[in-house]
Formats: structure tokens, C-alpha cells, sequence
């Protein structure tokens, strides 16, 4: 059991050291607290249903999310939007679709089966509409960023005047959390820009939180099941392996070995 | 194998095991006569076969819904997570457990170092057992493409790239990897299709490694060689399936809780950007398994002779069982030799966290050293130590040990301290 | 060892073994469930149709969740035809009336329900639809009447948006 507990510990001390050698970047990053941390971690529905409203009022005129579908919002674990507003929600977009029997294309309103509606046709469109530097697609932003939401959120608040002596070109603004401090993309919050349906101060930290919140949420939408399920499966685990460890000092009783 | 003799019980049994001796093989697998004297880091070739097991199952799965085309892998990946039914939890069990795979490898290999288990008569078994790390490094590295990120992407170039070392005819077969003149379409259908196939290589390699092994038996943490069956042994089953079972769920609590608490720590946060050809990442990193082997390539400051001292940090392993002069297997009566073993461990350890830092000033500097002794270790110390060093006397048995108390280990101090 | 220990231990033995099977179980179904429809496909949406350019007497195929859908504006006479059949004559006795809601507009899916051809429109014993894989034949209102087909050719759920579109789904 000793010798059991020896690979116990250094599996758990090589799951430490991968923690901290993939942090090794330091920044200190602003913190707030994320409802989705943590082993029953779940998220905010109004923060969900916020940070859509922060998106496609604010992100979503250069920020594609075409992996997300308008269906999602209605979906459990999301923000849970009724049927009924989603469908909504869908039909004020405009979708292209087609050929019709003409051979032509034609737009007709969104419905729920439909992928977010783009903001540029492609990438180089997108391009060119922003200075040739591509507004990432944000379906999963938050995971292909090294600091994950807590980089998203503090990105969003992180516009200051640069340094003295710090140049920056047109169309490039500074930014504290940034790599390298220069950012293509300029301050897009203030605060009260988006009134929010449920009557919540529009703060820019508040939008900032739900924003990233949402972002959370299209990266990893199955999130909350996953919480739900892992602490299912790892209390059954243990269960078993007491079960198991019991069944084994049964077994091996009979030859005078201990194990 | 001596238990061949055995005749099944009833009628249709030995009709049937006459024509196809399946009975006889699970026989002889649950009477196998094991030393009992076997501790947890035994528990791991058991665990391996479950990593395998896993990797293939899921992979399968996987395979059902992805689709090997540039410009829609991203995409198929993303499908899984978001629509396909428990996708996100397949995916996620194939991407974690190459790293758990990894993990119990190399718990696996060095219990083998410890314990002495690749000297005669087990070279084959060790030999075999390189072949399988091998295919598992291919099937990993071709897998990580798959998703085709950034990373997939990148680390695709450079390492197909390291081909191109070769003098005359590198550029040539870098190009015939590709199917091109860069990583792309042709590419990443072929990496899927020996993806695919990499790990029934392997399966059939366990298999081999497995009857391999059943030849001359198990070592044990004695070392010695034991009468098999004997009062030293147990049958495989109940008493070690048992207990290979019991590490099992302790290793898969592990598993479970990267699988649904942190399953992208392992990961790398580039990989969930598509794949573009004209953008490198700042920094291009392997998967943590490969990392101590990154160190060793980039710690050579020549293109060609970093891919031969890479590459040779791997083959030198099947050279081990004639490296090691030693005639005492298990490290537990070689003093001398326990130390070197955890210089190693820490050598490894250190190379594999200078591999995941920038190649540059005291990280370079640290990584040469450690790659110097990497190779001194196999080169020198252990030829030399086989024939210098004082061992420490070896029981005649298991019995005698196990008698006197606790196993192995505290045994083998309390003799020591007896003298 | 006594009898109560013995009891003990055939309980342990037992009920880990029941433990560990739920586990399997629970691991099995979502190596099964994936193989089922996912989510993007049960979403998929339904289809509509504009059937304003279909004359009395033509048929018309669309495609709807990767099935062919068989859109028939029927003649008068079609219509009488399909209401005066017998039930004791059909195989699968249902009415016309509750095939076709709107007399005039026959929907249904374009899959022989032997083994899943597509058949072919005006042919046939009955004026209807014939299958050319296994010689099934259906009446002027999709009823099998003929052949190994076991059911009457299936009807999906539709509505008319307005005089000229079906929404099929």
C-alpha cells in the first residue's frame, strides 16, 4: 500500500508540475469569480443571456462565431433562451440560402438549425475590412487563449494610454494584457453602451464578465454536463475501488503475502 | 509452456479445444504462475492494456464522425464536441488518455530500469517493448495533427522537417511525406490512415511482448529466478487480476479527473486555432511526453546530428540488456548502481522541463549538460558499474524474504543493517 | 473460516462485481449513443415547398431529411378513383380521406416500405406507383395493393403555410 501511495503522489505531483510549467507566462491577469470554476461548477444564466445581448450588439459586427448554432441558445447548459426567443432571435438574421430551383442564391430569415450568421463572407474579406488583421472567429476563443477567460476578461478592461516613448502605429492601440502590449482591435466598451433587457448596470466590468461568461460557454458547451457526470463517475470510482481493495484483502488472505 | 496438458472438462470443451486450443490459452492465462511477490509498479502493464484498449475504442468512435479533409477536420473536431452524442466526452477521454498512455509507459520502462527486467533471459520482451514506445510516438504525434490547429500544423512541418537533415535525399522524402511541398490535404489523409493503423501494430506488439513474457515468467522485485509453480508464485488469476484491477481504478480516478475537470491542460491552447500556413505560434512546443527528446534534439547546435542524438536516445535503449555488465538484476542489492538510477530519473525529468522552455541562455546550457549525461549514463556508467560495483548479498528465494517480515525492500535493508 | 464469514465474503465478491458491471454498462452506452442522430442532424429543419407551378396529374420530388418526398396533385378522377377502393381489398386498409387531407394534394414519402426504393410514378397495376426493385404496387393514393411491401407508403407530417407552400416536418 506504501509503495501504492508512492505512484499516487508522484502522478499527482507530475499533474502540479504540468499546472504550473503551462502557466510559466506570467501575468497577472484581473480576477473575478467564474461560476463555472470548480466541481459543480455551473454558469449564470442571466450572465449567458447578457453577454449574447454584449456579443451581437458589440462583437459580433467583426467576431464570426460559425460554429455556434442559433438551436444552442434554447439548449440546456446554455443560456437557455426559450424556444420560442430563440426562434425569435434566429428569424432577425438574415441567411443566405440557395440555390432556389432558379439556380440562384436567396436570403430568407434565420431558423433555429442555422449557424450564427457571419459578418464577412470570408477571411479575407474580414481582412480587409479591419486593416488586414483578422478579427478571430470566437466560437472558441476562450480555449485557444493561453489564459483562457481570465485573458478574455482582463483584454476587454485592459485599454490604457501607452507609456511615454511607447510608439504605436494607426490603427493600433495598447493594451496592458495584450502580448506585446499592441492590439489591432480598439476599446470597444464603455460603460452603459448596452442596455442590458434585465435592467443590469452595463458597467464595462460587467460586460466584460458576461461577454467572456457567453465565450465560456460557446467554447465548451456541454461544460455543465461534463461537471455533472464527472463527479458521478469519479464518486462511483471510489466507491468501486474500496469495493475492489476489500475484495483484494480477501483474496490475497489466503497466501501469507501482504499486499 | 508447460501446462499444455490440460483437457477441458466437459464433451463439447474438448471437442472443440482439440480442434482450437483457446481453452488451453485461457488456462494457462488464468493459471499463470506469477511471483507474488510483485508490487504496485507491476500494476502497470495491466493499466497499459486498458490505455490501449481505450485508445483504440474511443479512436474508433472518433473515426465515425471525423473527417480527414483540411479544410473540414477543424470543423468535423468541433462537430464532435458540440452535436455528436457524449462526443465531447469521447474526444476528450481519446485526448487525455494518450497522455495517460504516456504516463504509465514511462512508470512502466523505468520500474523495468529499477528492477533490472530487460536482462536476460527477457531481452526480446524489452526489445519489443521499444518498438511499441516507438509506434506509440508516431501514433501520438500523427494524432495530435489530426485536429488540425495550429499546432497540429506546425508541429507536422517541423518534425517531418527533421527528415530533411538526412544528407542527398532529405529534401526528397520530406516531400514525399507531405505528398507535396508543405504540409497539407495529402498530408493529413495519410497521417489519418497510419493513425489508424499504428495502434493494431501495437496490439499485435502487446500480444507478442505479452508471450514473450510468459516465457521465462515475471521478474520480481527480488530479481532472482524463481521455480515456477512454486510456494513463490500465485495464479494470475484471482490474486493479480485482482490487484491489477484495484491499480486500475486508482489510475482511472486520475484519468476521470483530467477527462472532466481540466481535460485542455494537457493540451495546448493554439490547437483550438485552424491551422494556417502562413502564421507560426510563438512558440512551438511537443506534447509533454516528448518533451525530453525536444531537449536532446534542440541542445545540438548541428540540424543532422541533433536528429542522430534524438534518435539515438531512443535506440540506445534496446542496446540496455548488453550495456548493463551487471549480473544482479533488481537495483534493491545494488547500492551504487540505485543512485545512478535516480541521477537518471532526475536527468530525464530536467531535460523534459528544459524541452518545454525556450532554447536559449541557462536553458541550453542545462539542457547540454543533461543531454551529456543522458547518454554517459548508457554509455558509461552502466558497463563500468556492472563490473566495479559491490552488490549486496541475494536471497535464495522469495520465501526468505517475505518470511522474515515485510517484502522486498525492508527486508533487504534490514540485511543490510544486520552485516 | 466460520460460515458468517464465508457470507461476508460471497456478499463482497458480489456485490463488486454488481458495482463494477453498472460501470461497464454506463461506459457501453456512450460508445452506442454516438452512432445515434446528433444534434445537428435532429435539428435539421423542416423543408417548404412551393407547389404553385404543379399542374393537376404531375408529381413533383423533393428532398426532405435525405429522403425523397412525392408531392402529387391528383386529377378528379384520380380522387375519385382513390376514394371508391374497398377497404377489404387493401392490405393496409386506411382511407384516402386520412392519407390526403386536401383531396387535391397528396404528400408522402417516396420510400417502398419493402426494403427502401424509390418507386416510379403512373406505373403499375393500379395507376399509381411501382417499384422496380421488388415489383411492389401502390394505388393512386400511395396504398400497397400488390407485391411484398407489407404497409401503404408513409405519410409525414406536413401543412400548407398558404394556398401555394407545404411545409414538410
Amino acid at each position: 500500500m506504501k509503495n501504492l501511495f508512492k505512484i499516487f503522489s508522484l502522478v499527482i505531483l507530475f499533474t502540479g508540475s504540468c499546472l504550473t510549467s503551462y502557466s510559466a507566462e506570467k501575468v497577472e491577469y484581473l480576477k473575478t469569480d467564474w461560476s463555472f470554476k470548480g466541481l459543480f461548477g455551473k454558469f449564470d444564466r442571466g450572465a449567458l443571456q447578457r453577454g449574447y445581448q454584449v456579443y451581437t450588439e458589440v462583437c459580433s459586427s467583426c467576431h464570426s462565431m460559425k460554429y455556434v448554432s442559433y438551436r444552442n441558445l434554447a439548449e440546456k447548459g446554455g443560456p437557455e433562451f426559450t424556444e420560442a426567443q430563440a426562434k425569435a432571435i434566429a428569424a432577425s438574421f438574415e441567411v443566405k440560402d440557395g440555390p432556389n430551383a432558379d439556380g440562384e442564391m436567396f436570403t430568407r430569415p434565420g431558423k433555429l438549425s442555422d449557424k450564427f450568421v457571419m459578418p464577412y463572407e470570408n477571411v479575407k474579406a474580414a481582412q480587409a475590412a479591419n486593416g488586414g488583421a483578422y478579427p478571430p472567429d470566437m466560437s472558441v476563443l476562450v480555449k485557444a487563449r493561453g489564459g483562457g477567460v481570465d485573458y478574455i476578461y482582463s483584454l476587454l478592461q485592459g485599454y490604457e494610454d501607452p507609456p511615454a516613448g511607447f510608439i504605436l502605429d494607426d490603427g493600433v492601440y495598447y493594451n496592458k494584457f495584450m502580448y506585446g502590449n499592441k492590439i489591432k482591435m480598439s476599446n470597444q466598451l464603455s460603460d452603459g453602451l448596452v442596455e442590458y433587457a434585465d435592467g443590469t448596470n452595463a458597467t464595462v466590468e460587467q460586460m466584460s464578465k458576461d461577454v467572456t461568461t457567453f465565450l465560456m460557454w460557446t467554447a465548451e458547451p456541454h461544460l455543465e454536463a461534463r461537471h455533472q457526470m464527472g463527479f458521478k463517475a469519479i464518486v462511483y470510482l471510489i466507491i468501486l475501488t474500496i469495493l475492489v481493495y476489500f475484495s483484494m484483502k480477501r483474496i490475497w488472505s489466503r497466501v501469507e503475502t501482504k499486499v | 509452456m508447460s501446462d499444455h496438458d490440460y483437457t477441458p472438462k466437459s464433451k463439447a470443451g474438448k471437442w472443440f479445444n482439440d480442434r482450437l486450443p483457446l481453452l488451453t490459452l485461457a488456462n494457462h492465462l488464468t493459471d499463470y504462475p506469477t511471483p507474488k511477490n510483485l508490487n504496485y509498479w507491476w500494476t502497470f502493464g495491466g493499466i497499459l492494456t486498458f490505455c490501449l484498449i481505450t485508445q483504440i475504442v474511443t479512436g474508433l468512435t472518433l473515426a465515425m464522425h471525423y473527417i480527414a479533409h483540411a479544410d473540414m477536420a477543424f470543423e468535423s473536431v468541433e462537430h464532435i464536441m458540440r452535436d455528436v452524442n457524449y462526443g465531447w466526452l469521447i474526444r476528450y477521454i481519446h485526448a487525455n488518455g494518450a497522455s495517460m498512455f504516456f504516463l504509465a509507459v514511462y512508470i512502466h520502462i523505468f520500474r523495468s530500469l529499477f528492477y533490472g527486467s530487460y536482462k536476460a533471459p527477457r531481452e526480446i520482451i524489452w526489445i519489443i517493448g521499444i518498438i511499441i514506445y516507438l509506434l506509440m510516438m508516431a501514433a501520438a504525434f500523427m494524432g495530435y495533427v489530426l485536429p488540425w490547429g495550429q499546432m497540429s500544423f506546425w508541429g507536422a512541418t517541423v518534425i517531418t522537417n527533421l527528415f530533411s537533415a538526412i544528407p542527398l535525399v532529405g529534401e526528397g522524402i520530406v516531400t514525399w511525406l507531405w505528398g507535396g511541398y508543405s504540409v497539407d490535404n495529402p498530408t493529413l489523409t495519410r497521417f489519418f490512415t497510419l493513425h489508424y493503423l499504428i495502434p493494431f501494430l501495437i496490439l499485435g506488439l502487446v500480444v507478442l511482448h505479452i508471450w514473450a513474457l510468459h516465457v521465462p515468467g515475471n521478474n520480481n522485485p527480488i530479481g532472482i529466478d524463481i521455480k515456477k509453480p512454486s510456494k513463490d508464485t500465485v495464479p494470475f488469476h484471482p490474486y493479480i487480476v485482482i490487484k491489477d484491477g484495484f491499480a486500475l481504478l486508482m489510475f482511472m480516478i486520475v484519468f476521470a479527473f483530467f477527462v472532466f475537470y481540466t481535460p485542455n491542460i494537457l493540451g495546448h491552447a493554439d490547437n483550438y486555432i485552424e491551422a494556417d500556413p502562413l502564421v507560426t505560434p510563438a512558440h512551438i512546443v511537443p506534447e509533454w511526453y516528448l518533451l525530453p527528446f525536444y531537449a536532446i534534439l534542440r541542445s545540438v547546435p548541428d540540424k543532422l546530428l541533433g536528429v542522430v542524438a534524438m534518435l539515438s536516445a531512443i535506440l540506445i535503449l534496446a542496446a540496455l540488456p548488453w550495456l548493463d555488465t551487471s549480473k544482479i538484476r533488481s537495483a534493491v542489492f545494488r547500492p551504487l548502481y540505485k543512485q545512478f538510477y535516480w541521477i537518471l530519473v532526475a536527468d530525464v525529468l530536467i531535460l523534459g522541463y528544459v524541452g518545454a522552455m525556450p532554447a536559449e541562455g541557462l536553458y541550453l546550457l542545462i539542457a547540454r549538460v543533461a543531454t551529456a549525461y543522458y547518454f554517459l549514463h548508457f554509455l558509461v556508467v552502466l558497463p563500468v558499474l556492472g563490473l566495479k560495483e559491490k552488490t549486496l548479498p541475494v536471497p535464495l528465494s522469495i520465501t526468505e524474504p517475505v518470511l522474515g517480515g515485510s517484502p522486498n525492500l525492508a527486508t533487504a535493508r534490514n540485511k543490510e543493517s544486520l552485516k | 473460516m466460520s460460515e458468517k464469514e464465508t457470507k461476508r465474503r460471497d456478499f463482497l465478491f458480489t456485490a463488486t462485481y454488481a458495482v463494477g458491471a453498472v460501470g461497464i454498462g454506463a461506459v457501453v452506452w456512450p460508445m452506442i449513443d454516438q452512432m445515434n442522430p446528433d444534434a445537428s442532424v435532429k435539428a435539421l429543419a423542416s423543408t417548404e415547398v412551393d407547389v404553385s407551378s404543379v399542374n393537376p396529374g404531375n408529381t413533383i420530388t423533393v428532398l426532405w431529411r435525405g429522403k425523397p418526398v412525392f408531392i402529387r396533385r391528383r386529377t378528379v378522377e384520380e380522387i375519385a378513383e382513390a376514394k371508391s377502393v374497398k377497404m377489404e381489398e387493401l392490405k393496409d386498409p386506411e382511407k384516402d380521406e386520412d392519407r390526403a387531407k386536401n383531396p387535391e394534394w397528396l404528400v408522402m414519402l417516396g420510400v417502398c416500405t419493402h426494403l427502401g426504393c424509390v418507386p416510379l410514378d403512373n406505373k403499375g397495376d393500379y395507376n399509381g406507383w411501382f417499384c422496380p426493385c421488388h415489383g411492389s404496387h401502390y394505388d393512386i393514393s400511395g396504398r400497397i395493393r400488390k407485391g411484398p411491401a407489407p404497409t401503404n407508403m408513409e405519410v409525414p407530417k406536413y401543412e400548407f403555410v398558404n394556398a401555394s407552400t407545404i411545409k414538410i416536418g
